[in-house]
């Protein structure tokens, strides 16, 4: 179960925002969390508590692939995104790192800065405490669930790569 | 089957896939660069994996903040080469480098018909050459390079109709950015462009290029023109391995069709912050600007740099305006050189750097300041791409970008040449 205060944010948010490209030298999430969303909102990383939530319009995390930039929202203590719609590369990378995140319009709707959300993931249940409504994001398909059930993409390559070890072994095909 | 259907099916070993399937397709080539190749490389090593499936598909460029910029980009560098050195891959850094998106297809290493991943999120250039090359992030490029393939789900496609032809100084990026404007930046999330229609039968490779480059700005996975006589003369030579030419069958569905009378198109200029602000640049009104950027993987091709010099020569730029040319790769540079474009460049008040990416994403080699206005042929003009977050980022063609440089502010090229 994720709890946690909401910082609201708008359509379109490209990576670029979330974390500047310059800092594509960078690889650990706490250092690139303290640079999360500077460009467009210099005191974000000084606002937030471990175990926020961030809630944004359409095209959240539009632009670069670069994965730093879910791994930057993880650093900076964010649980969960919840937005409108998702750049693809943008899913995919949050998915692969097991950044929890969330397609429902409605909860986008219907959620205030600031407001406390409870978020079960394994219904896809958004329960704002804040204004005590209840919202259900799209279940992912089975072979996405399939990854965030193994824990992101290291640890489902970890065991398919320790199953064609266990195969060699055994002489299987 | 759409060309985009039609390369998946060939890929995951099926006669047909539908939109919306998730299948796993075989990759012909994992790429990634300087900007995103360690994570990928801890992730590798994360996921127990020793050996990349076959050394002979993984590529390194060496391109975003090269030469090195710092202490830090040095290390990355070396990161990256000590892991090519011990997995036998292919490596590409400063000397023989180039972006790498002008620089793989030079060399021959992505080919028509072929699945593309890369570290890298202009990766959809490739489609130019009718390849499903799309960009991914590093677990994903890691994953890649330990199994030789990669999930997807089939995007559905739109198909762009391109009708009449364009006015001089109209190319391939007014197309694109037009084509932005019109369906939005989220306009073909989660699905593929298919460029077709006369416009772009005539048009040439480099322009190709820009239009598959830029078709991530409007979200799609990729952006891909069907192979023709073109296609074939560019990779003739450079190919060093067999190809697919794939087509898309005439009933193919797509989700939907967009049309575009190109002829009375005028070059245009996409405004802060969006790509998708793009506007015909006698619409721009008064814009003075302190930096114009000729070059990047969207427009830093021979073809780019002619234009751009036949705008500049015997011209100078603004006393006002930085005007930093980058050609896209070593064998760019050369031609140019040879074309006598760089000497143009350099009498015209113009600085040109080494292959890079440079001052595109802010790294180096013309980083924007606070308050200031950038004009850039290059892909994205997001708050802070290029530098300060104050500052203001304008898209548009090398001829508006090199007869913007001479006159200090956005103008269209017959203001410059005359008509």
């Amino acid at each position: 179960m994720i709890k946690g205060r909401v910082h609201k944010f708008a359509d379109n948010i490209d990576t670029d925002a979330i974390i500047p490209a310059t800092l594509a030298n960078l690889t650990d999430p706490d250092i690139l969390g303290r640079h999360c969303m500077e460009n467009i909102d210099p005191d974000f990383g000084k606002r937030i508590r471990s175990g926020d939530i961030i809630v944004a319009g359409s095209n959240f995390g539009c632009g670069s692939s670069r994965e730093i930039a879910p791994w930057a929202i993880k650093g900076a203590g964010i649980t969960c995104v919840i937005a409108k719609s998702f750049a693809r590369i943008f899913f995919r990378n949050a998915i692969n790192i097991a950044l929890p995140v969330l397609e429902c319009p409605a909860a986008v709707e219907g959620t205030a800065d600031h407001d406390l959300l409870e978020i079960d993931l394994s219904r896809g249940e958004i329960h704002n405490l804040s204004q005590d409504t209840v919202f259900t994001a799209a279940p992912y398909p089975d072979f996405i669930a399939e990854l965030v059930t193994a824990g992101g993409l290291v640890a489902y390559a970890r065991e398919r790569l320790k199953n064609i070890e266990k195969c060699k072994m055994q002489n299987c095909q | 089957m759409t060309l985009a259907e039609k390369i998946l099916a060939g890929h995951a070993g099926r006669k047909s896939v539908q939109p919306g399937e998730f299948i796993t397709v075989k990759v012909d080539l994992v790429m990634s660069t300087d900007a995103t190749g360690v994570i990928s490389v801890q992730q590798f090593r994360n996921m127990g994996a020793e050996k990349v499936f076959d050394p002979a598909k993984v590529v390194l460029v060496m391109d975003h903040f090269v030469p090195s910029r710092n202490l830090e980009s040095t290390e990355t560098v070396k990161t990256l080469r000590d892991f090519a050195d011990r997995q036998g891959i292919l490596f590409y850094d400063v000397g023989r480098s180039g972006i790498v998106h002008v620089l793989l297809p030079e060399q021959g290493l992505v080919l028509p018909g072929d699945v593309v991943v890369g570290g890298d999120s202009h990766t959809c250039t490739y489609g130019a050459l009718g390849a499903l090359a799309t960009g991914m992030g590093s677990t994903d490029i890691a994953f890649a390079m330990a199994f030789g393939e990669t999930w997807m789900k089939v995007p559905a496609s739109i198909k762009l109709v391109y009708r009449g032809q364009p006015a001089r100084w109209v190319g391939g990026k007014d197309l694109i950015l037009s084509t932005i404007a019109q369906i939005g930046v989220e306009g073909a999330n989660y699905q593929v462009l298919e460029f077709t229609g006369e416009a772009i039968e005539t048009l040439d490779m480099d322009d190709r290029f820009t239009m598959a480059n830029m078709a991530i700005e409007a979200g799609a996975k990729a952006g891909l023109f069907t192979p023709d006589a073109r296609t074939v003369a560019y990779v003739q030579g450079r190919a060093k391995r067999q190809y697919t030419i794939y087509q898309p069958d005439p009933d193919a569905a797509y989700a939907r069709t967009v049309e575009f009378d190109v002829s009375s198109l005028e070059p245009q200029v996409a405004l802060p912050h969006s790509p998708a602000n793009a506007i015909p640049v006698s619409h721009a009104g008064t814009v003075e600007i302190d930096q114009a950027v000729i070059g990047s993987c969207t427009n830093g091709r021979l073809n780019d740099l002619r234009t751009a010099a036949k705008v500049l020569a015997g011209r100078q730029v603004h006393p006002r305006v930085r005007c930093i040319v980058v050609p896209g790769s070593q064998e760019v540079y050369l031609m140019a050189l040879r074309e006598g474009h760089i000497e143009t460049f350099i009498k015209s008040g113009a600085v040109v750097s080494t292959p890079t990416c440079g001052p595109c994403p802010g790294g180096h080699m013309g980083v924007v300041g606070a308050g200031e206005k950038c004009l850039s042929t290059t892909n994205r003009n997001f708050v802070g791409r290029m530098g300060s977050p104050q500052a203001e980022i304008y898209l548009a063609n090398p001829a508006v970008v090199a007869a913007s440089a001479v006159y200090g502010r956005i103008v269209h090229p017959d203001e410059v040449i005359g008509k």
